[in-house]
This record gives C-alpha cells, sequence and structure tokens, in this order.
C-alpha cells in the first residue's frame, strides 16, 4: 500500500506541474492588462504609472521569464504576491480557507447523509409513492439553479419569516465568544449549506436509488434471501455496500471541487470563502492569486483522488492496490 | 450621542493606504481614516480641514496654509508641516492625480512646523481643488519616511489624523473603524464604531437593508431598480447629495479615428438618435440629470449656452443619409458594472438601431472592456468619469490632443485632436482672474458641443439610502468619501 501511495503522489506532481504551466498561459490568454485594471480603478492614469504597476509586479518582464520565477516560487510553496491586495496570496488563501471548508464540508456531509438516506428508501419501497415523491424532491433541487434557491431562501426565511441572517459569516459586531459564537455561526450557515448540500443530495440520492436497484437483482441477493436473511440485513450488508461503490466515486469527485467549488454560494450569501476570492481574482487578472486558488485547489483534487481510492478498498476488499 | 453605524462597502477595498490606492472604495473608507488640508462644501468652495487658513498672494502664484495646532497622527505623534512636504512628494510617485495636480508646483516649503508654502511656476486657476482627502491624503512621515512604501506593515492598519481608526478588517466580511477619542474637533466624531460590511451580491445588499442588518446603502450600493422601492421603506431617508466634487457625468466614447463615426455628423445623429429621456426616467428612475455637453451643470464655468440635441430620430436619420452611411458595423461596448449599465446598453442599442444604424453589442468584464478601450478595439463605448470640480482638473484630459496615449481608459480615448481645444484648456488652467477663465471654458464648450467628440448622456446621481435616524451623514461636495465625523445617530 504504502508504494501504491508513493507512486500516486509522484504522478501526483507531475500533474501539478502540468496543470500550473496549462493555468499560467490560460489566464494571460484573457484579455485584460492587470496593471490597467488597477489603474482603471485609480480613476487616473498616466504611462508612468500603468509603467510603475507592470515593473512593481514583473509583469514586464518576458513570458518564459515570469513562468520561471512562478514555478520557483510553488516549489519552495511560495505562491507568490497579490497584486491587487498587496499581500501574500498564501496568506490571503489560507486567511479564507476556514470558512469555505466549514460549508463546503457542512454542505458535503448534508448531501452525503441525506442522499444516501433518500436513495436507499426510494430503492427499497420503489415504485411506491415514497419512491415518486423522493424522486420529484430530488429532481426539484437538481433542476433549479443554485443561486434562484438561494434567493428563494433568503426571501422566505430572512425577509418574510425572518429566521435566519441573510449574509455573512456571523453577525458583525456581536463579538459572542464560547457557544453564543458557535450558534451564531451556525446560523449562518444553515442557509448557504443547505443550499449547496440539496443540489449535491439530488445527485446522491439519484444515484444510490439506481444502483440499489440494479445491485438487487443480482444473483448474491437471491442467495442472501434464500439463506433466510432478514432484510434489513440484506439492504444494509450486501445490497448497499456494493451500491456505494459509484456514489463513493461521485464523492471523490465532488470532493476534490469543494475548495473553490461554491462561487455562486458564496457570492449570494456573503461568505467569505475561496470561491469569492477567486472569482474577484477573476475579475481583476489578478493572476498569482488566480493561479495560487487554481493550485490549492489542484492539490485538493488531487488529495482527494488518492483518499477516494482507499475507501475503495475499505468498501470492496476486492479491489487490489493496483497501481 | 454614539452608537454604531453599519454600512455597505462595494466592492470589498483592495487595501486602505489611500496615498497609494485610489479607488472608490477605499477613499469611502479611508477616508474617515485620513484626512487633506481642505473640504469642499457642497458648491466647492475650499474649508478648513487640517489646514486652518490659508491665503493667496497678490500674483496668485504662492499659496500659504496655516496648519491646524495641536493635531495628532492615531499612534499619538504630532502632525506638523514635514508631514504635508512628506507626502507631497510621496504622491508624486504613488498617486497619478496628484502628480498631475501639483504640475504647476515650483516649490513647496515648510518655514515653520505649523506653515506651507507653495509656490508655483504660475497661475493655476483650480489649485485651491486639489486638497480633498482623497486627491492630497496627509501621510505619517515617521511610519512611513526610509521604508518601502509598497509593503510597510501600516498598509495594512493605516494610521491617519481623521475622526476615525482603523481596527479590523476580517477579509470577505467586514471593516471595522472606531471613533478617535483624540480628535482635534473636540466632541467629534459622535459615532463610536464605523462597520463597513462587505456584501457582494446586489440583491443580498437591499436585503440587508430591508432585514435591518445596515443602515446605509452609500451610492451605487444596490442596482438602481431596487432604490425606488427601498426608499419607500419605512424610516428611510435617500439623498442625492454628497456627489457634487466627483460630478460624475457618463458618455459614450466615440472612436474618431476610424469608420464612420470619423464623420461628425454621424457622431451628431448619435446625439439626436438617443433619447437621453427615456435612460433618465427609466433606467435610472428619474435620478440624474440629462448632459448638455463635456462639463457637469454641478462643477465651474459650466454652461448651457451650446447646441442643443433635444431627440429627434428623423434629423438623426437625415444626417446619417446625408453622410452616405451604408450600414457598415459599429460595434458597441457596454460597462460591465451590472444591471443597470447591461440595460442602458441595450436601450443605446435599440434607439442607434431604430435610425438605421447596424449595432453590434460586444459582451466582456470590466478588464476585458477597459483593455478593448485602452486599445483603442471599439466604435462606441460606455463610460463615466469623476470631474474633480473644475474643467482643468477632470474635463480638459478628455479632449486634449497631448491626452492621446495609448493603453489608458481615462485620457482622450476617442482621439479627437484640435488645436483650438489645446490651446483653449491650455490657457483656461492658468488664466486670471476668474472671469478670463469662464469665457474660455464658454468657448470650450461651444466648440466640443459641436464637435461631438464623445456622446454626452447623463449626469449620474447616486443616492445614498439610509435610515432615517442617522443625521448629518453628508455635509460637504465629497459626502460618504469624506467621512463621518459630523454624523450622529437620532435616538
Amino acid at each position: 500500500m504504502l508504494s501504491f501511495v508513493a507512486q500516486r503522489v509522484v504522478k501526483g506532481v507531475i500533474v501539478l506541474l502540468a496543470i500550473v504551466v496549462l493555468n499560467f498561459f490560460l489566464i494571460r490568454l484573457a484579455p485584460g492588462d492587470p496593471a490597467v485594471v488597477m489603474a482603471g480603478e485609480a480613476g487616473a492614469s498616466d504611462q508612468v504609472f500603468v509603467q510603475q504597476l507592470r515593473e512593481k509586479f514583473g509583469l514586464d518582464k518576458p513570458l518564459p521569464e515570469q513562468l520561471f520565477i512562478y514555478v520557483k516560487g510553488i516549489a519552495t510553496l511560495d505562491l507568490g504576491f497579490s497584486f491587487r491586495q498587496q499581500a501574500p496570496v498564501s496568506k490571503l488563501i489560507m486567511e479564507r480557507l476556514p470558512a469555505t471548508l466549514l460549508l463546503t464540508l457542512t454542505a458535503f456531509a448534508i448531501s452525503l447523509v441525506l442522499g444516501v438516506l433518500f436513495g436507499t428508501f426510494a430503492a427499497r419501497f420503489a415504485g411506491t409513492l415514497l419512491d415518486t415523491a423522493i424522486t420529484i424532491f430530488a429532481l426539484i433541487f437538481y433542476a433549479m439553479p443554485i443561486f434562484w434557491v438561494a434567493l428563494m431562501g433568503i426571501l422566505l426565511f430572512s425577509v418574510t419569516v425572518d429566521w435566519l441572517p441573510s449574509f455573512g459569516y456571523e453577525t458583525v459586531g456581536a463579538n459572542f465568544t464560547g457557544f453564543a459564537h458557535v450558534i451564531d455561526v451556525a446560523k449562518h450557515l444553515i442557509m448557504p449549506a443547505m443550499t449547496l448540500g440539496l443540489f449535491f443530495m439530488a445527485t446522491y440520492t439519484r444515484m444510490t436509488r439506481a444502483s440499489m436497484l440494479e445491485v438487487k437483482r443480482l444473483d448474491f441477493v437471491k442467495t442472501a434471501r434464500a439463506k433466510g436473511l432478514s432484510d434489513g440485513v440484506i439492504q444494509r450488508r450486501h445490497v448497499l455496500r456494493n451500491a456505494l461503490l459509484p456514489v463513493v466515486t461521485l464523492a471523490g469527485v465532488h470532493a476534490g471541487t469543494l475548495i473553490g467549488g461554491a462561487v455562486i454560494t458564496e457570492t449570494v450569501f456573503a461568505w467569505p470563502g475561496i470561491g469569492r476570492l477567486m472569482y474577484d481574482a477573476l475579475l481583476q487578472r489578478d493572476y498569482n492569486l488566480l493561479l495560487g486558488v487554481f493550485v490549492t485547489c489542484s492539490i485538493m483534487v488531487l488529495i482527494f483522488n488518492l483518499i477516494t481510492d482507499l475507501v475503495y478498498r475499505l468498501v470492496d476488499p476486492r479491489i487490489e492496490f493496483a497501481a | 450621542m454614539g452608537g454604531v453605524i453599519n454600512a455597505v462597502i462595494q466592492p470589498e477595498p483592495p487595501g486602505l493606504m489611500l496615498a497609494m490606492i485610489q479607488n472608490g472604495p477605499t477613499q469611502m473608507v479611508s477616508g474617515n481614516i485620513f484626512e487633506g488640508l481642505l473640504r469642499y462644501s457642497p458648491k466647492l468652495e475650499p474649508q478648513p480641514e487640517l489646514a486652518e487658513s490659508w491665503s493667496v498672494s497678490e500674483d496668485a502664484k504662492t499659496y500659504t496654509f496655516k496648519l491646524r495646532k495641536g493635531v495628532t497622527w492615531h499612534d499619538g505623534k504630532p502632525f506638523t508641516a514635514a508631514d504635508v512636504l512628506f507626502s507631497i512628494e510621496m504622491l508624486k510617485q504613488t498617486h497619478a492625480r496628484a502628480r498631475a495636480n501639483l504640475v504647476q508646483v515650483d516649490k513647496v516649503e515648510a518655514p515653520d512646523d505649523y506653515t506651507v508654502v507653495f509656490t508655483l511656476k504660475q497661475p493655476f486657476g483650480p489649485f485651491l481643488g486639489i486638497f480633498e482627502v482623497g486627491s492630497m491624503p496627509m501621510v505619517p512621515k515617521h511610519l512611513y519616511e526610509g521604508t518601502d512604501w509598497k509593503t510597510n506593515p501600516y498598509n495594512n492598519a493605516p494610521v491617519g489624523t481623521g475622526p476615525f481608526m482603523f481596527k479590523e478588517w476580517q477579509k470577505g466580511s467586514f471593516i471595522r473603524l472606531v471613533k478617535n477619542p483624540n480628535y482635534y474637533e473636540k466632541g467629534k466624531p459622535y459615532i463610536d464604531e464605523i462597520y463597513w460590511q462587505i456584501i457582494p451580491d446586489a440583491a443580498a445588499r437591499s436585503v440587508a437593508y430591508e432585514t435591518g442588518k445596515v443602515d446605509v446603502l452609500p451610492g451605487g450600493s444596490v442596482e438602481n431598480f431596487d432604490v425606488p422601492r427601498l426608499s419607500k421603506l419605512k424610516d428611510t431617508c435617500v439623498t442625492g447629495a454628497g456627489w457634487e466634487f466627483f460630478s460624475p457625468l457618463a458618455w459614450l466614447w466615440l472612436n474618431n479615428r476610424q469608420g464612420p463615426l470619423a464623420d461628425k455628423r454621424v457622431r451628431q445623429a448619435i446625439m439626436y438618435a438617443i433619447d437621453r429621456d427615456f435612460a433618465k426616467d427609466v433606467i435610472w428612475n428619474g435620478l440624474g440629470k440629462v448632459a448638455t455637453g463635456p462639463s457637469a451643470s454641478t462643477i465651474k464655468y459650466y454652461t448651457d449656452d451650446v447646441p442643443k440635441y433635444a431627440y429627434n430620430p428623423a434629423k438623426a436619420k437625415a444626417l446619417l443619409k446625408e453622410t452616405g452611411y451604408k450600414g457598415e458595423k459599429i460595434r458597441i461596448l457596454p460597462l460591465a458594472y451590472g444591471e443597470t449599465w447591461q440595460r442602458w446598453g441595450e436601450a443605446v442599442k435599440q434607439n442607434l438601431m431604430d435610425v438605421g444604424m447596424n449595432i453590434e453589442t460586444i459582451s466582456t468584464d470590466v478588464a476585458g472592456g477597459n483593455q478593448k478601450i485602452g486599445d483603442w478595439d471599439y466604435d462606441i463605448a460606455f463610460t463615466y468619469l469623476y470631474q474633480y470640480g473644475d474643467p482643468a482638473l477632470g474635463v480638459g484630459r478628455n479632449y486634449v490632443s497631448s491626452a492621446i496615449a495609448k493603453g489608458q481608459v481615462f485620457n482622450n480615448v476617442e482621439g479627437y485632436s484640435n488645436p483650438e481645444i489645446d490651446k483653449l484648456f491650455a490657457d483656461g488652467a492658468v488664466a486670471t482672474p476668474d472671469s478670463k477663465r469662464k469665457e474660455i471654458y464658454d468657448k470650450a464648450q461651444k466648440i466640443l458641443v459641436e464637435d461631438v467628440p464623445v456622446a454626452w448622456m447623463l449626469e449620474l446621481q447616486f443616492p445614498t439610502i439610509m435610515r432615517c435616524k442617522v443625521k448629518n451623514l453628508i455635509t460637504t461636495g465629497i459626502g460618504v468619501n469624506d467621512g463621518f465625523k459630523d454624523a450622529w445617530l437620532d435616538k
């Protein structure tokens, strides 16, 4: 297993390098010059000003040299300096990481637990009213755009009944501590986490349901019944466990996008996370910051792919650690 | 007295060091932390701030400022003339607008700790108009001298002389300022704390106000179509005041260099073809004023004694026919500043198509749009610019031929070149007395309106929406950008 992990890490580093080089050029293909954007924001500009900005950020150097400097930095875990925010990229990302992880991990947990639960029920009672109800429920959240669900949630829970705050991570100025702070953050978390979670929940529900129905038809389930095992044991130990493999695959893919995947939710709910940082960086052509977020996301994807492979093995011991 | 004001700041500023970052949100927050030598009334008359008095020599070339005594920086060190001299040297390097404003200054001296004397190369009419906090913020010499300004730690925890002190910045959430207990105007500020809340989505900002989470929506922080609805909420007051100094004027850049728009008559046809009253009444919800020419009516030497272009599609069609326009494609670049601007782009496109022009909309984000404009790769492009109270500061830069330079978005982007206009603006900046300046600018405005180098649209008004209990929020021509030192909360 150790050699398996080692091989995957080496491959991962190569993939990462390819991603960095590709992104480095892709970003620069987009029209828009960060120096002009910043000069534009300043409300006045002259040649001296724009040139100063270019020199300050090394944008006047030839592209290959810029790339070399960047890759050299990455090798020493230095993600560079943000042009616009005048701060090290790694600091900006670390500031936002906790909020993003709190939001996306909560949403991920909600979606996975509810999705598998609903999917199992739907499969267990396939063809009944319950199955239809769950399927419709899942379809609705799968079909509705996230920003729409978010805005409707705000209208209902913040404006109409005023149960939940409409924006932010905590009540600004309240200075809660201890348990009161936890409750405050939780209140702010409910809507964004549910909005994001319900969308993914829908995919897990449908995946679990379909996969369980397929497994149920297989011969070994018949054998289990013939042995006289109870229905509960068959569903849990034989059907669900086998049906979970595709769900794990999907969850692995989703987990990799946890860091940068909540741009819309974070924007609508003013959640101070990385998705928003990335969005702002894109609009500002803040190359280093944007690349830094991409690199962080890529590393997450690679790590979660590795974890997914390891979880496979736990769920299904037949899978060998073949590299 | 006392209390907390929650206001919206949009977008999140990149930093708060006003001497190095001059964008709108930075000034809105930092206008509380830093101060200039002067402030300006809604009529743009200079008022004391860090300078308590000033005098001008007979030949209009020497300006003497007496500084207020007993002013301290937030860290307790005294503010003196040495800080003024240092700030000017720093701003010349870091602040493009200050550099341009100071071009007529020959030397600056400090005969004593509380006197600063500016000697000009020649009389410069708008000189007393360049000392507002955003144009010339004072920087603490003792914290910046001899350091690398870009990486100075005080950029992230700015130290000024203003009524509020920087306390905390949770990136992506809020910026917190607290009362300066040692402020030189005794008793001020009245407010204890200001929270600038960062809410990136326009609809969410409206909801934050509706649900009582914020008290102040500074101009431009919600979409225009939300303004009438929010204005009708209980205990809500709305004002358009506080933009007199900036006087944002919206126009269409017309690329004078190439294609049909190189013909003056086509540009005039565009002026006749666009229903600007419709834009004002429907798209801007009745806010603002139809522009008559290159100067907004709120700045100095404005005249409406110029050719008029009332909405007249028939005349536009006739002019186009006269030029032999054959339906060549004309690209229009809307401003990517949200829904209002998007709609305005569509309305203008419709107007121009109605008179037979073949219009194609180019969609891009702000950065992409800036690049196209800076590279002169456009036919028609939306913009709005500040005018800073005087034609020599904020008008001439868009029309004189010396301001034609690729790669920038606030100069003479349209490529208009007229030696007579060049001379008028050159003379206007240095002419004395005032009546002479007025004569010159009257003439310049007439010529420009006849030539239509750009298509002037509206004098924009950015309404500030707030709870009525917030009093005296806006007391100067710079409005919320000038700090909340006079504001108080009615209990």
